[in-house]
């Protein structure tokens, strides 16, 4: 108990430090997010004064309170679930944004973590079990070169592949825009299926290699353990000594990696969205970096932080709960 | 090959990891001849690290020489729009004719090194914070720990995004937002084996004879971790060179200065996808590829040296070697 307690300590220091990452990153760069809007704004027509001044009030820049005061204005709002006004679709709260984008990034990246760690663990189990066979001394550097190519590249490559040459997937999208709406229809899940399939291909390609390397070392360490070699000389049959002896134990680090995947699938998987153009809420952060839409910036980066410290939280309490060597070392 | 050469290299690791300056009575070239040596053997160690070595080498002659011979100058524009690769353009023109070949020769070099450059960089950060923390220890410590766990659960890739975002574009940013969002890992590494250390006899005696703490630091324990240090910053690298060419692709880059990522960047934006133009975005993606599994080859034979267990069993060929070697 006393370990859930320091660690449930910490991480409300560090959402607290997060919080205020997001507060002062903004007012410490140069650059002035009213002058980025008037901007934009007087392309369509001259901004007056006042209108000027009332922009500025609305994002609360006008104030000539003190730091301290805005950043107790801020921390209420953020209570309050109040994250701001977006500038490029102004003026929709950034709220109802991310609602509407977090969705697709969570099916997605979901989808793709949980196919990726499920064969991940599969191929490390095997490749470390026949260690030194063809299987092994093919699989690994292959996996290894794999890991290595950059992400995004990997993804224009099968765009360009799969969706440009042979045409067989659409180009950009989340669904059939054009012919369909969102609903629970079977068109349109069949739909997003087609338009999900190539950015979760890429993505479960580029984490593989990730998963089986680290089950496959850690696979390799605990084959070496007595308590294994007794199971196999007690005559117990392979698969039995593999998955209920060996795998069981050498799982634990890939179970803590595959809940933080968890929470980072709510940050987006921002190269995937950029290159697919999928709707997610990786996507919105960088329309927002392009159009200086500083509220909605803002309001991601929290999002997605807030998602990825729970999930680490929760990664911390599964292993706690997992593996009793850490109970009983942090208590004592 | 490998196997030969695990019974004289048992203690060659160490041999090479440890301090050259904790080697009294030895003359000072053989010293000075002793580094380069050792750097030598840990390269042919195995054939992953030399090939791996190799491909990084090449790498930096490239980015290093590679301007004075490349055809073209990278900026310049001409009437050649969107050529397919042939003799006079080895890869090929962009849609307002540059020359693609040149650029990925000038790219390399600001990728390179920038690349290298923010790995170090990221690495002494980590090492001043990890060790510093480890061997002081108290409320020092304790700060310093805090800050290295939270920063080990922010999400690094949004923070970079959100942090370029608001600063001046440039390398100068990109570097440096890298270096603020992944200096983490490594601290704690360096921490962990620096608290471990301190209670060695060697850091004792230096304390009794009166040595100053940042002394001890960096002078007696930091050559014993030198060869985590490197293991650290190779992987580190790795991981510089592509956040750096996603932050570059996702534009958030110096477009004007010729890099891989940017190059991906406008490729993106001029929509070589869409026009069948692979011959542009296919090679700096390429580079980055081989220059990221060369680096993860070096790591790998690291990893092998560290923890022999994971080095592959190749027990036939061990019988031939003992009996030759008898």
């Amino acid at each position: 108990m006393r370990h859930v307690i320091r660690r449930f300590l910490f991480y409300v220091c560090a959402v607290w430090i997060a919080i205020t990452l997001d507060f002062f990153i903004p007012r410490l760069a140069p650059g002035d997010p009213v002058a980025a809007l008037v901007g934009k704004m007087s392309t369509k027509g001259y901004v007056t004064p006042q209108m000027q001044q009332t922009l500025a009030a609305m994002f609360g820049l006008n104030t000539h309170d003190p730091l301290w005061l805005q950043y107790f204005k801020y921390l209420g709002n953020l209570l309050h679930g109040n994250l701001g006004v977006s500038i490029q679709y102004f003026p929709t709260p950034v709220a109802a944004l991310i609602q509407q984008d977090i969705g697709w990034s969570i099916m997605l990246g979901g989808v793709a973590v949980i196919i990726s760690f499920t064969l991940g663990c599969l191929f490390g189990i095997i490749t470390a079990w026949k260690r030194g066979s063809a299987l092994d001394t093919f699989l690994s550097p292959a996996m290894n070169f794999l890991s290595a190519i950059p992400y995004f590249w990997l993804a224009l490559f099968t765009l360009f592949i799969f969706a440009y040459t042979l045409n067989w997937f659409p180009l950009a999208g989340g669904y059939d825009a054009a012919n369909l709406n969102p609903g629970w229809s079977f068109d349109f899940i069949s739909s997003a299926i087609q338009y999900a399939f190539l950015p979760a291909l890429t993505l479960v390609i580029s984490s593989l290699a990730g998963w089986m390397l680290t089950m496959r070392n850690s696979m390799i360490t605990t084959l070496s353990e007595d308590y294994v070699l007794m199971a196999k000389a007690k005559g117990l049959s392979e698969g039995r000594v593999m998955f209920r002896y060996a795998a069981r134990n050498a799982v634990l680090p890939n179970i803590t990696g595959f809940a933080i995947a968890i929470g980072a699938i709510v940050g987006g998987q921002l190269l995937t969205e950029m290159v697919f153009s999928y709707p997610g809420i990786g996507y919105a952060l960088l329309q927002a970096v392009n159009q200086q839409d500083y509220a909605m910036v803002q309001g991601v980066f929290l999002i997605i932080t807030l998602a990825v410290l729970g999930a680490n939280f929760l990664a911390d309490l599964l292993y706690a709960f997992l593996d009793p060597r850490v109970r009983v070392e942090r208590s004592a | 090959m490998q196997i030969q050469e695990v019974p004289g290299k048992a203690g060659e690791p160490v041999a090479s990891s440890l301090p050259v300056a904790l080697l009294p009575g030895d003359t000072l070239q053989a010293r000075i001849l002793r580094v380069p040596l050792a750097i030598w053997r840990a390269m042919t160690s195995s054939p992953r690290v030399t090939v791996g070595s190799a491909i990084v080498g090449i790498f930096i002659l490239v980015g290093l020489f590679g301007p004075f011979f490349a055809p073209y100058n990278p900026d310049a524009t001409s009437n050649l729009f969107i050529a397919s690769p042939s003799a006079s353009h080895w890869l090929g023109t962009t849609v307002v004719g540059q020359d693609i070949f040149s650029q990925l020769i000038y790219g390399t070099r600001t990728s390179v090194f920038w690349g290298l450059g923010t790995g170090v960089l990221v690495t002494l950060l980590s090492v001043l914070v990890g060790m510093v923390g480890g061997y002081v220890g108290g409320v020092m410590d304790d700060v310093l720990t805090l800050l290295t766990n939270v920063s080990l659960v922010l999400p690094a890739l949004p923070l970079a995004i959100v942090l370029a975002a608001y600063f001046p574009r440039g390398p100068l940013t990109i570097s440096l937002v890298i270096v603020v969002t992944n200096w983490a890992w490594q601290a704690r590494v360096l921490r962990s084996q620096t608290l471990s250390m301190r209670s060695r006899e060697f850091v004792a005696a230096a304390r009794a004879s009166g040595e100053r703490p940042w002394r001890i630091i960096f002078f007696e324990i930091f050559p014993n971790e030198i060869g985590l240090v490197v293991a650290g910053f190779v992987s580190t690298t790795i991981y510089v060179i592509l956040t750096w060419a996603a932050l570059e692709f996702l534009g958030l880059g110096d477009g004007t200065i010729p890099s891989w990522g940017g190059m991906l960047y406008w490729a993106q934006q001029a929509g070589a996808l869409g026009g069948g133009l692979w011959w542009w975005f296919i090679p700096p993606g390429a580079c980055i590829a081989i220059l990221g599994a060369g680096l993860s080859l070096i790591n790998f034979g690291i990893d092998e040296i560290a923890d022999p267990r994971l080095r592959p069993e190749r027990p036939k060929k061990l019988a031939k070697n003992r009996k030759a070697v008898a």
